[in-house]
């Protein structure tokens, strides 16, 4: 059996209490790490053993809850994702970029939960039907139509990759207009109008410039930029349709 | 919330980069075997002018120039956009501008054909 294997990693962490601190300032830690540790571990190894004041969320621990996100080394991570033998024995944590800090590593998320809430992210069915009808049945294609997108854990990672949304606050942003893609696209929804007045706004899918850095940190491959560039042209020929073709909508 | 009226120009530019992808390499070809003085007959001036002279290549012609000009014109209010110049809508009126100047140019010169 081999020996489990010890680094000793400089863990740069952002602090900042608003109680006491004008500013943000940086706070180094020397951790022992174990090669197989995430940066989560190690913070809360510093949690545990050398400074109890420091702050951040985190919960399952297994890239499930989605309440770790920060940047190391300036990328955004899940905090349980990101293996310390693939980083140098120097690490940097800070919170998520483009939201405001509540304290050290937890930002403020309200932004976001707002956006969330405005696409009306549930099943808005076409008819009610009354439950004697039977379920509502979906074939495996219609299905593979919108799986991916419901893999999104909301961590806002895509958010914090975003530099559209870091320009331009008021933007809606990949994880809210995938999601309303996602129920769009699902055979048993019939509420895409009622999202299209928030998505199809200037501040909805329109101010993506297609960067796709959403996509690259998104640590369950839900690929929102692929979702927004679909949600464009469906928005698109929505356009067309409503200006030259009136008799053709509603 | 209104809904916005980008689709436009996000329509054209939308076209415009997929014929500009399949085109732009072909005409680059062409161009090269230009300039390296291969001129198989079908490059002569008569037989490009012929092309062009019949309606239906102009109208090939004129939505090949119409997508081109306006995916650039979109492409290069995002650029400029993202260089960190916040004069959005000037960029735009100018972009536009100069490619609907374009449009009518290339209608122009396309009716004297």
């Amino acid at each position: 059996m081999s020996e489990l294997q010890k680094r000793q990693i400089q863990l740069e962490v952002l602090r900042y209490n608003p109680e006491t601190d004008t500013a943000p300032r940086y706070q180094t830690y020397s951790v022992p790490c174990l090669d197989e540790w995430v940066v989560l571990d190690a913070l809360n190894y510093v949690k545990d053993h050398l400074d109890p004041t420091l702050s951040y969320r985190w919960s399952c621990h297994m890239a499930v809850c989605g309440s770790c996100g920060m940047m190391v080394n300036g990328e955004p991570k899940l905090a349980c994702k990101a293996f310390i033998h693939e980083y140098a024995d120097q690490i940097k944590v800070e919170p998520m970029a483009n939201f405001p800090i509540e304290r050290d590593l937890v930002t403020s998320v309200e932004d976001f939960i707002t956006k969330l809430a405005s696409v009306k992210p549930y099943l808005i069915p076409k008819e009610d039907k009354p439950i004697s009808a039977g379920e509502f049945k979906q074939t495996p294609a219609e299905l593979k139509k919108f799986k991916q997108y419901t893999l999104c854990i909301n961590c806002m990672l895509c958010y914090a990759a975003c530099p559209q949304y870091g320009l331009v606050p008021e933007f809606l942003g990949p994880a809210a207009i995938s999601m309303a893609h996602r129920y769009n696209q699902d055979s048993r929804d019939g509420g895409r109008d009622q999202r299209q007045e928030v998505v199809a706004s200037n501040e909805g899918v329109w101010e993506c410039s297609f960067v796709g850095a959403c996509s690259e940190v998104c640590p369950k491959h839900v690929d929102p930029a692929g979702a927004l560039q679909q949600v464009k042209v469906a928005s698109t020929i929505d356009w067309y349709k409503e200006h030259l073709m009136p008799w053709v909508t509603k | 919330m209104a809904k916005s009226n980008k689709p436009i120009f996000w329509g054209l530019f939308a076209a415009g980069g997929t014929v500009t992808a399949f085109v732009t390499p072909a005409l680059v070809l062409v161009t090269l075997f230009a300039a390296m003085r291969f001129s198989p007959d079908l490059f002569t001036y008569q037989y490009l002018h012929a092309f062009a002279a019949n309606w239906l290549g102009k109208l090939v012609i004129f939505g090949i120039i119409l997508l081109s000009l306006w995916h650039a014109a979109h492409r290069l209010r995002v650029t400029v956009h993202d260089f960190g110049v916040r004069a959005d809508t000037l960029v735009a009126y100018v972009v536009y501008g100069l490619a609907g100047l374009g449009t009518l140019l290339t209608i122009i010169y396309l009716l004297r054909i």
